[in-house]
This record gives structure tokens, sequence and C-alpha cells, in this order.
């Protein structure tokens, strides 16, 4: 989904009310107001790790270890003498990346499958949401970890394994919009005037089905988020000298008793980064009105 | 409804067929070979080895030979256990899985339509909200977060509970369960909470309160039934997450269950462990979500004639 659409659409509704309401409705939602703004700060230092870390990343001291937040470390450090505040930094950089990166496979995939799905109909209709159903039932969790040991650990590996579990809900999703939307008059109209079915879905079937996807997206990145924290935290996924959130968490564990502050942070800030996205999305569930995306 | 179970019994063989197929591809292109970390092994040892694993026959004559070991029920021996068969570890590890995610399931049931079912008789009160914001924590509160910090706070600080083992200490597994069952239990609070509501409101429940039936009876024997649907369609997706949930736990408690021995056969690479394991679990997983299915079938007669025309 290209901003452009979006805002293109946005335009075109200026005189109906639909998104200017949503949007109203989402702005006095504060507990979706603080987790949009909460994201944004941790997209934003995400990415603007490199330049505004209080350390270096690689930069060890042994002769100091592990010590308690202080003036100078604000989250202390870790064994090796290394700033917590820094690594968090750095960790969630690939913890955010891949919840956005998958959840953007995922999303790009289930789209496209479903919206074919769902204008098509008939046959081609029937294959392919069977095949969604014969790979509901796999046990994924299951298959990524037999994916990691195959083919070794490998960041890329993990994005597209994660997205090509997550697209499956959304296919769903996004096929049962197609359906009610292609029996409408306009949909209708622009078949008549002799569009052809890709360019049908493209500019009348997605922008009018952008609710529910918005909503599922943003609850797809937690979910996600999860899954990568699961993986590294059993060794499977992220690899030192790369961290992540769920790695830091792991080796937080294995010190806990001596330095608990290692196990803490790093779950806080995950904590609080699963609380803004589940809070956005309720929020976004409510002010769209889109009713059965999860729960 | 025997029509309905058997269409979905049918619906599940090319599923299993497609997990055990690509899991069978996926281990014999895995890069290394199961016998090539051991070093110094000699040529006529590690072909002998070869062929009691069938590794020197062509790659479909081993998945055949594979299936036909499958329908008998024998998952062949472990490569890394050498004497064991994959058989005796699942056999081992299996009924602490069963028993550890039955408890964790417990725990979500009662904790979960409790809290749920409490938020849902004061909608918009502090009866509701206090219940659904633990609900909320408990979802942004991971397992792998959540069993260290049980560990810290009751094992370490409080020195209530034991933090390891299953079944060497009494009360030793109530933290492991705890922890893979509190975000099920949250989920499960949503899902009841939202059933509930949509239920109070229909005409039987008004019927039964105008018979002037005590309302706990309305609640609690009108309202669950149709209350829970939405529950019992999420024990099936719950109890896969529970198998998959209990690799976390059993890493973090060290409960010699199934999860534990997967992660470490992965480690190992040790493969006809991890495709052994796969496949069961799997089969596992199939056939409760055609249970949960059945169950919501029986439970939503609607359903049944739905399900019946799409297959």
């Amino acid at each position: 989904m290209s901003t452009t659409s979006i805002s293109a659409l946005v335009d075109a509704e200026q005189g109906s009310s639909l998104w200017r309401d949503a949007w109203l409705r989402l702005s006095r939602n504060r507990p979706a107001l603080a987790g949009f703004a909460v994201l944004t700060l941790f997209v934003l230092v995400a990415i603007l790790t490199p330049w505004v870390a209080p350390y270096d990343y690689a930069q060890q001291n042994l002769e100091l270890g592990a010590t308690p937040p202080s003036a100078d470390h604000w989250l202390g450090t870790d064994i090796f003498g290394r700033d917590l505040l820094t690594q968090i930094m750095y960790g969630g950089r690939i913890s955010l990346a891949v919840g956005f990166i998958a959840t953007a496979v995922a999303l790009l995939i289930g789209v496209s499958w479903g919206a074919i799905a769902g204008y098509m109909g008939g046959r081609i209709d029937a294959v392919m949401m069977r095949l969604v159903d014969i790979l509901y039932a796999l046990p994924f969790m299951i298959f990524i970890v037999l994916l990691m040991v195959v083919f070794g650990r490998n960041m890329l590996l993990l994005f597209l394994a994660i997205g090509a579990v997550e697209w499956l809900t959304m296919a769903r999703i996004m096929r049962a919009q197609v359906q009610s939307l292609r029996q409408q008059e306009f949909v209708e109209a622009a078949v008549s005037l002799g569009l052809s079915p890709l360019a049908i879905i493209w500019r009348h079937v997605i922008p009018n089905a952008l609710g529910p996807i918005i909503v599922y997206t943003t609850l797809t990145v937690p979910s996600v988020m999860l899954l990568e924290a699961f993986l590294s935290f059993l060794g499977l996924g992220v690899q030192p000298p790369e961290t992540s959130w769920g790695l830091l968490i792991s080796f937080g564990t294995e010190t806990m008793e001596e330095y608990p502050w290692l196990l803490f942070f790093p779950g806080l800030v995950l904590a609080i980064t699963l609380f803004a996205l589940n809070f956005l999305g309720d929020g976004l569930r409510d002010a769209l009105d889109v009713r059965g995306a999860k729960d | 409804m025997w029509r309905f179970i058997g269409s979905r019994l049918l619906q599940a063989i090319p599923v299993l067929l497609v997990v055990i197929t690509v899991t069978f591809f996926l281990v014999r292109v895995a890069p290394g070979g199961p016998f090539s970390s051991e070093k110094a092994v000699i040529p006529e040892v590690k072909a002998a080895l070869e062929a009691q694993y069938r590794l020197d026959r062509p790659v479909l004559e081993q998945y055949i030979a594979y299936l036909g070991d499958l329908i008998r029920g024998d998952l062949g021996p472990s490569f890394k256990y050498p004497g064991r068969s994959v058989n005796e570890l699942i056999g081992a590890g299996f009924p602490v899985t069963a028993e550890l995610a039955l408890y964790a399931l417990l725990v979500a049931l009662l904790i979960g339509v409790g809290a749920g079912v409490v938020a849902s008789l004061r909608p918009n009160t502090a009866q509701d909200y206090i219940p659904m914001s633990a609900a909320m924590i408990g979802i942004c509160i991971p397992s792998l977060l959540l069993g260290p910090l049980l560990i810290l706070v009751f094992g370490i600080y409080l020195d209530w509970l034991p933090v390891s083992g299953w079944g060497d200490m009494p009360g030793d597994k109530i933290l492991p369960a705890i922890t893979l069952g509190a975000v099920y239990a949250a989920y499960i609070a949503r899902l009841s909470r939202a059933g509930m509501l949509e239920v109070m409101t229909q005409d039987y429940i008004r019927t039964a309160r105008a018979k002037g039936i005590p309302e706990w009876r309305v609640v609690v024997v009108h309202g669950l039934r149709g209350g829970l649907t939405p529950v019992v369609a999420f024990l099936g997706p719950a109890f896969a997450g529970l198998l998959s949930g209990s690799f976390v736990v059993e890493t973090i408690f060290q409960v010699p269950g199934l999860g534990r021995f997967y992660v470490q056969a992965a480690f190992n690479r040790d493969y006809t462990m991890i495709l052994g394991a796969t496949v069961f679990l799997s089969s596992l997983i199939v056939v409760f979500n055609l249970l949960s299915d059945v169950l919501n079938a029986w439970m939503n007669p609607r359903l049944r004639s739905r399900a019946g025309q799409n297959t």
C-alpha cells in the first residue's frame, strides 16, 4: 500500500466525512494517541540510533563490568561493561524492523491474495482459499524453528518466514471485503467502462477496503515482534553480535539474580511497545468501526 | 453432524501429508549431514551408519519408506541418541508437555472466563475496566518476560516456590502453568466478555428473566452456553499456541518436556527427532482444531449446515 493512494483517497473523500470522523474519534481516544506518540518516539530513536546512542555499540569495559543504573549509564551496564541503553537502542532497531518489514511482507501477500480470490470468485477463489485453509492448520511456530535450523539463522529468512506466516488472516479479511464490494454499483460501473480486473482491484477495491487492512496491520505488528522475541529468546533468531530485545531479555534472564536491571529494562521496553501497538490497534478499530479483526 | 466430522477429517489428511512431505524434504536439503559433525569417522562406520538410517538410498525411496514407517506409527531412530527411537523420546517428553498444557489451559479458562463474565455484567464500570486492564497487561507481557519475572519475585525474592524442575518438589508446577496460561487467560477474558455482552441482550435471556429465574442462573445456565461460543472456537488455536509456547516455558523452567527436546534437537541437528516431533505435533494440532470445530458446531447448530455447504 503506497502512501500516495491513501492521500489520493483522502483528497477524493474531502466532501464525505468518513476519514475525518474516524480521525476525530481516534483523537478523542487518549490511550490510542499515547500509543501512537510512544511508537513514533521509538521509531525515531531507532532510526537515529547511530547518532543519538550515548555510547559505541561494541565498546566494552571489562573492568567496569555490570553496574546498576547511574548518571553515566542511565540504564546500567551489562557484564562486559557495555552501556545497556545503547544495547536496547540498537536492539530496538532490529526488533522494530522485523515487526514492520515482516508485517509489510504479510500485508503485500495477504492483500493481493485476498483481493484476487475475492474478485475472481468461482473456482479460482475456491482453490486459493482452500490453500489458505490448509496453511491455517499448519503449526507454523514449529515450521519457523525448522526453517531457522535448516537454513541457518539469517535475518532475511526471519523476515520472510514470519511474513509468510502472518498473511493468512489478512487474505481472509481482504477477501471478505472484496466480496461485499464487488456487488456495489461503482464497481459494476467500472466493469462496464471496460477497466481491467487488476485496475479495478487497485483503483476501486483496495482503497475502499483500507479500514480493516489498517486495523489488522496495526494488530499484526505486535504478534510479529513477539514471534521474533520468542525465536531470539530460544537462540534461534537474531544472533550476536547483532542484538534484539528478545535476545537482551534472554541474556538478562541468565544473570537476573545478580543484575536484575539487565532483564528489567529490555523487558519494559518490549512491553511498552506491545502496549502502544495494541492500544493504537484497538483505537483504530473503534475509530474506523471495523468489526471482527481479531477478537 | 457425522457428515460434518467426516468432511473435516478428510480435510485433515492433505494437511498432514503436506506437513510430512515439506518437513521431510526440508530436512533432507539441510546443509551438513547428521554425521558430518563427528570428526574422524571411519568410512566403513559412516557407510554402516548411513545404511542403518537408509541415507544411502535415493531420496524418493527414503521418503516412501518413511511414509510406510509412519503408517505403522514408527518415527524412526534418533540421530543424536543412538539406540533410542524418536518414539521413545516423544513418549518421554510428551506426557510432561501435555500435563503442563492442561494446567495452563485450566488456569486460562478459570481466570479468563471468570474475569470476562464479571466484566460483562457491568460494562463500562470499574468492575469492567479492572479485569480488562489486567487482560491487556497479560497480552503485553509475553511468557518469555513473565516467566523470568515470576521466578525473580516468587522464586528468589520471596522464596515461596521452586523455580525449576517438574514433579521433583511440591509446587514446582505452579509457576510454569501460570506463565504458559497467562496470555490465554487474557485472550479468553476478552472473548468471553464480548460473547456475554452480545448474548445477554438477546430475547431468550429477557424471557428467562421474565420467568423469574434468579439472575445468577440466567448468567450461568442461559448466558454461558451462548456467550462462550467464541471461547470454544478459540480453544483449537489456543492449544496450538500452548504447544509452541511450551518451547519457551519449558526452556525457562527446565521442564523435561517435548518443547525442550524439540529446541535441543534443533540445536543438535537431530533431524529424525525434528522430523518426528514436527509430524507428531502437527497431527496433534490438526486433531485439536478438529475437536474444537466439532465442539463449536455442537454448541452452535447454525454453523453445522454452513460448514457442510462449504465442503
